[in-house]
């Protein structure tokens, strides 16, 4: 009796896990490994919905940092990847498991700081001395430490300005290998500055005692790009699907309701589609 | 929103919030059910029978009760992916990827309590079992019945290990907007969000909700007890 009773449980079980697999024919979903960046600002949740209404695809959204999310992509885990850091975007496709690479859309970086400004560097438009002066003021610094794409961004701009703090590592300088979340609550649990998207720093709900020290460097620049894993390296990925949203994403429709979403009247991301892209999609 | 805001979200019958409720509940039963399945015969096996290397895989077993969530995800989405030798089954980023997670997580818990529960039982009986000539699957189901209130807090046990971890589910699920997102995630979510009051109002309600499975699973025992008398 025992064992019928365990044999039921075990069928119920493995029944539960089987329904929750997705059965391919009837199945209009896609996967999206995407950036925090792109959930915790809101901007799916405006655009999902519309896209849902006009095509019926389910679009299901994993949030990670950039570096993760193309390793979803690499492991055909995720039909389309939707990330902020263009050369490795490019070499998701050079090596053959993304089919191609298009823009979507930008925003920019800000670095955030604690209203106190220990480096004295509220105001500046220079990313560069900013930098250099919290490396000479050894001020507290956050960083993602998570291979994101703000985190290749910070890298690259530390590069910029001749110094290596996450080589050298001084105890100011902080990784903390999480999402831009965490890193803003750590940032103004400490006190610390952080590099941060708009869009993350705009919807950030626990702003406290940080504010924008330096806004505006041209260096500050944050490009995102859209690409369809390649259905060649993994055949399980939805090629029409994805390229569907990925249609929709650069086309004017798509364009302008990445333009319209604003959080407190102000704009998060700014398309910045291919025009001639813009034509052939219509 | 604040902390009040999600236990009136939940009160006004908010669906999201509902759903939500109702996956975590729906993924942590069904990886007790798929635990027990394996945990309680393994257990009762491990107390009644004698061969070799059997200090060590009880040893084995109470150590693995201490399993890490994050290490199990992993383990599970290395299996899961696409790219790993179950990804034909399509079930990474789905509910039955994250039952599977929380099941490995607990079927220890379940197998080396049940180990413990049975074999104290079993010195009990010894005698009488010995003496009536009981066969071996007979000393298991005459055990695991008497010993069933036990056991229940075994399912407890499990159930709220289950119910509170978040690496697994966040690493296997990918804390998918309406489909793979649980208690835990959202309110590591929130928290990432910046919306601590908001995480600390979800996190009371899923505190309530394991208060309220445990009384549920006490006056279930308080009433049997009485009833079996």
């Amino acid at each position: 009796m025992r064992t019928r009773l365990i044999a039921q449980l075990l069928a119920a079980a493995a029944v539960t896990i089987g329904a929750s697999a997705p059965s391919a024919a009837q199945d209009k979903s896609i996967i999206v490994a995407s950036t925090t960046s792109t959930q915790d600002s809101g901007l799916f949740s405006h655009l999902l919905p519309l896209f849902k209404a006009k095509t019926a695809i389910d679009v299901k959204v994993v949030a990670q940092g950039t570096g993760q999310a193309l390793d979803t992509g690499r492991r055909g885990d995720a039909d389309v990847v939707f990330v902020h850091a263009k050369a490795q975007e490019e070499k998701l496709v050079a090596d053959g498991f993304g089919v191609k690479r298009f823009d979507v859309m930008y925003n920019d970086f800000v670095l955030i700081g604690p209203k106190p400004d220990p480096a004295r560097i509220k105001g500046s438009k220079d990313i560069l001395a900013a930098l250099k002066a919290i490396h000479l003021a050894a001020a507290p610094f956050v960083s993602r430490g998570d291979k994101s794409g703000t985190h290749s961004a910070e890298l690259a701009l530390w590069k910029a300005a001749m110094l290596d703090p996450a080589g050298a590592k001084p105890a100011w300088y902080r990784e903390i290998g999480q999402g831009m979340g965490a890193a803003l609550n750590t940032s103004s649990a400490m006190g610390a500055y952080v590099l941060s998207d708009r869009g993350t720093w705009i919807s950030f709900k626990n702003k406290d005692a940080l504010e924008i020290v330096v806004e505006g460097d041209a260096k500050l620049f944050n490009q995102y790009g859209i690409v369809l894993v390649n259905p060649d390296k993994h055949s399980a990925v939805k090629k029409d699907l994805g390229q569907a949203f990925i249609d929709w994403m650069i086309s004017k429709e798509g364009q302008s309701e990445i333009r319209s979403y604003r959080i407190e009247g102000q704009q998060l991301f700014f398309p910045n589609a291919n025009p001639e892209h813009l034509k052939k999609t219509e | 929103m604040d902390g009040v805001g999600a236990f009136s979200l939940l009160l006004s019958g908010d669906p999201a919030l509902f759903a939500i409720v109702r996956l975590s509940l729906f993924v942590t039963l069904s990886a007790v059910m798929l635990a027990a399945a394996f945990g309680l015969p393994f257990g009762a096996f491990v107390a009644l029978t004698q061969f070799r290397g059997r200090g060590g895989v009880i040893v084995a077993l109470n150590a693995l009760m201490g399993l890490p969530p994050v290490v199990v995800g992993l383990l599970v989405f290395l299996a899961l992916s696409r790219s790993g030798p179950l990804g034909f089954l399509g079930l990474l980023f789905t509910p039955g990827a994250m039952i599977i997670a929380q099941a490995i997580l607990i079927a220890p818990i379940i197998a080396a309590l049940t180990r413990q529960v049975i074999e104290d039982l079993w010195v009990e009986y010894c005698d009488e079992f010995t003496a009536m000539d009981v066969s071996p699957l007979g000393r298991v189901a005459a055990l695991l019945w008497d010993g069933r209130f036990s056991l229940v807090t075994i399912f407890l046990a499990g159930f709220g290990r289950a119910a509170a971890e978040v690496g697994a589910v966040m690493i296997v699920g990918g804390n998918i907007d309406g489909f793979t997102r649980v208690m835990t995630t959202t309110i590591a979510l929130e928290t990432s969000k910046g919306n601590l009051p908001l995480a600390i109002g979800l996190g009371l309600v899923l505190i309530a909700i394991v208060v309220a499975v445990n009384t549920l699973a006490w006056s279930v025992r308080q009433w049997s007890e009485r009833h079996a008398g």
